[in-house]
């Protein structure tokens, strides 16, 4: 309980810094960029959103950095994240609210399949190490060094057409409305096939190669010597003795490591025209939409700081050693 | 894990031995080929720009072509040589995931040795901000910075993704000084009263040589990656060219509803061949600190009497030349 409570903890401390830094970054830029935008929209903004507007960017020079920071605290709690330029006059907490289900199931999903799937073929390839497994590794490393967004323009390139199953773009046939029923859900799986395969093909290689160091290195332990020689079947050996101790050190890496796929994954979703938050973060910097950049990111590091309080639940209950001290 | 052992077996090694190993990274085939493959790239960087056929801008007649023999990788829409952006584009690659790469690294020894080797409240300090830096998405972090600067410049965007990326290899840093501050030959070195800037470029630096080398090429790749992602998606600078800036107008100019494959796929390829060289390095480096990760070979094997064993993992692959013999 003590590791959960510090944990806790530590991602309040990042999410005050993730959220500090978005307050702080556009008052360190020379110049104004912004200012250019509210004048271009003057006549359109209620004095209300300009006055989020300059709370958001700084640019209320009456008002030291301190009371900023407290209105810009106060703007948050009430949810609001500005007025988006792009789709004025829609909120940007209204934009990012409609786009967040996309990703959270596509990269979601993808995200817990493909560690699940390149540890599975770790375990393999570190316990059956110089048979054909080997040669999974080139194959991976050339696909991992692949950028998401190319696999992506790739995979439609070969795989879409005017009769091919798969659809290049969108998340679903047009006119459909977001909804639990047979027309939406079978049209969403279709849509969201081909980017799911091509974060999988990337990603999943990561996992691989550390799965595989793991095992090789686990495998010269002592208890595993001592499990082969009460005369265990290699199975119970590879999957109960040693995946199992492998595994902990790979958990906590997928943990720190889904910042890094959350970014390349987000790219994904503009080469497919996608419609989450990654698309919506394109659209935004295409049109210097500021409030939606911004709100994006808030967005993408809070779900990724909770995707990171699940993988310590998850270590929590693997490794009885973080429970025995609570 | 268990390259610490290694890397304090490699200090232990006599003298008289070094000149003969020096070369041994080398020999490893992987090592080998990434840096060849690297070292053509780092040409192509210097001499890119000079060598290639067309002016990258300049435009032609010839709109969106395929390959010929005037125009090697075909044109785009505005009559642009494909080739010649390519090669133009190297220098920059290279540039921006090199100087990103030494920010990064010089960071990550700052911040995790000293946090490793002082220890306390300095540690908790650094330790909290290293864990910062690597749960913020980083990919996004960067976007927000570079699309607020008026202007991005490549050496402006390598030294934001250097700033942003430095976590990783600080908290390995950090776990492999822990490991070694406590060994005999750091005591003796403090019990002796060197001073502790001193122990930690004499003493501890030395037998962290891999991890360091291993972090730089994991962040140039990082830094390559991000370089392009970003102009692909529109931040970059408008005077130079670089592999992204091609899949940017590739993509913007409808490039795949055109078939015209010759417009983005040498681009990708040129990517990942360059991460490829780099990640075999790595492997390189891997498997020369701890030899064990190897790829082992055939592992089954004949025995004299005809039946077929398999080796288990756990026995170091040489023994399968011994019976073999």
């Amino acid at each position: 309980m003590k590791y959960f409570l510090q944990r806790l903890a530590f991602y309040a401390f990042t999410a005050w810094a993730a959220i500090t830094l978005n307050f702080l970054i556009p008052r360190m830029v020379p110049g104004d960029p912004v200012q250019s935008l509210i004048t271009k929209y003057q006549g359109q903004l209620s004095s209300q959103a300009i006055d989020s507007l300059y709370v958001l960017f700084g640019l209320d020079r009456d008002m030291s950095v301190g009371e900023e920071y407290v209105k810009y605290w106060q703007q948050l709690f009430r949810g609001d994240l500005g007025l988006s330029f792009t789709f004025f006059p829609t909120p940007v907490s209204e934009i990012i609210s409609d786009s967040l289900p996309w990703t959270l199931w596509l990269v979601g999903i993808t995200t817990v399949i493909s560690f699940a799937i390149g540890t599975g073929l770790g375990v393999l390839a570190g316990w059956r190490r110089g048979s054909w497994t080997d040669g999974l590794l080139p194959v991976t490393t050339f696909l991992s060094s692949v950028p998401y967004f190319w696999l992506g323009i790739i995979a439609i390139y070969l795989f879409t057409g005017p009769d091919s199953f798969l659809p290049s773009s969108g998340g679903a046939d047009i006119g459909l409305e977001p909804a639990w029923d047979q027309w939406f859900v079978p049209s969403a799986i279709q849509h969201g096939l081909l980017p799911a395969l091509t974060i999988l093909v990337s990603s999943v290689s990561g996992w691989i190669l550390s799965m595989r160091n793991m095992m090789v290195t686990v495998s010269s332990e002592d208890y595993i010597t001592v499990a082969h020689a009460k005369g265990l079947s290699d199975r119970r050996v590879a999957l109960g003795y040693a995946a199992r101790n492998a595994l902990l050190p790979n958990v906590s890496g997928f943990a720190l490591s889904l910042g890094f796929i959350v970014g390349g994954t987000l790219l994904v979703e503009i080469v497919f025209s996608y419609p989450g938050v990654g698309f919506q973060l394109f659209q935004a910097l295409g049109a210097q939409d500021y409030p939606l950049m911004q709100g994006v990111f808030l967005v993408i590091t809070i779900s990724v700081l909770i995707a990171n309080l699940l993988a310590d639940v998850a270590y929590l209950l693997l490794d009885p050693r973080t429970r025995k001290e609570g | 894990m268990s390259s610490i052992s290694t890397v304090g077996a490699v200090a232990v090694v006599p003298a008289a031995k070094a000149r003969r190993q020096r070369f041994r990274f080398v020999a490893n085939k992987k090592a080998a080929a990434g840096l060849i493959i690297l070292g053509i790239y780092v040409l192509l960087a210097i001499v890119g720009p000079w060598i290639a056929p067309y002016d990258p801008g300049a435009r032609g007649d010839q709109l969106v072509q395929p390959p010929s023999a005037e125009h090697w990788m075909g044109t785009t829409h505005l009559g642009q040589d494909v080739f010649s952006q390519l090669l133009a584009g190297t220098r920059s690659v290279v540039f921006v995931g090199f100087f990103a790469g030494i920010v990064a690294t010089v960071l990550s020894v700052l911040i995790g040795v000293t946090a490793g080797y002082v220890g306390g409240k300095t540690d908790e300090g650094l330790s909290a901000l290293s864990n910062v830096f690597l749960v913020i998405p980083a990919l996004p972090l960067i976007i927000i910075i570079t699309s607020a600067l008026s202007s991005a410049e490549d050496w402006l965007i390598a030294l934001v993704i250097g700033l942003t990326s430095w976590s990783w290899n600080a908290r390995v840093l950090r776990a492999q000084t822990l490991s070694l501050r406590r060994r005999d030959f750091v005591e003796a070195a403090r019990a002796t009263g060197e001073r502790t800037w001193r122990v930690i470029v004499f003493e501890l630096l030395p037998n962290l040589t891999a991890v360091i080398a291993s972090g730089f090429v994991g962040t140039v790749i990082f830094a390559v990656l991000s370089e392009i992602t970003l102009a692909f998606i529109g931040v970059t600078s408008n005077t130079t060219w670089n592999w992204g800036t091609i899949l940017f107008w590739a993509q913007g100019q409808q490039a795949l509803a055109q078939n015209a494959w010759w417009w983005f796929v040498p681009a990708g390829l040129a990517i990942a061949v360059l991460g490829t060289a780099l990640s075999l390095i790595n492997f390189g480096i891997d498997e020369f600190v701890s030899p064990r990760l190897r790829s082992a070979g055939k592992t089954k094997v004949k025995t004299t009497s005809g039946q077929t064993v398999r080796m288990r993992i756990g026995f170091t692959p040489v023994i399968r030349k011994e019976v073999s013999k």
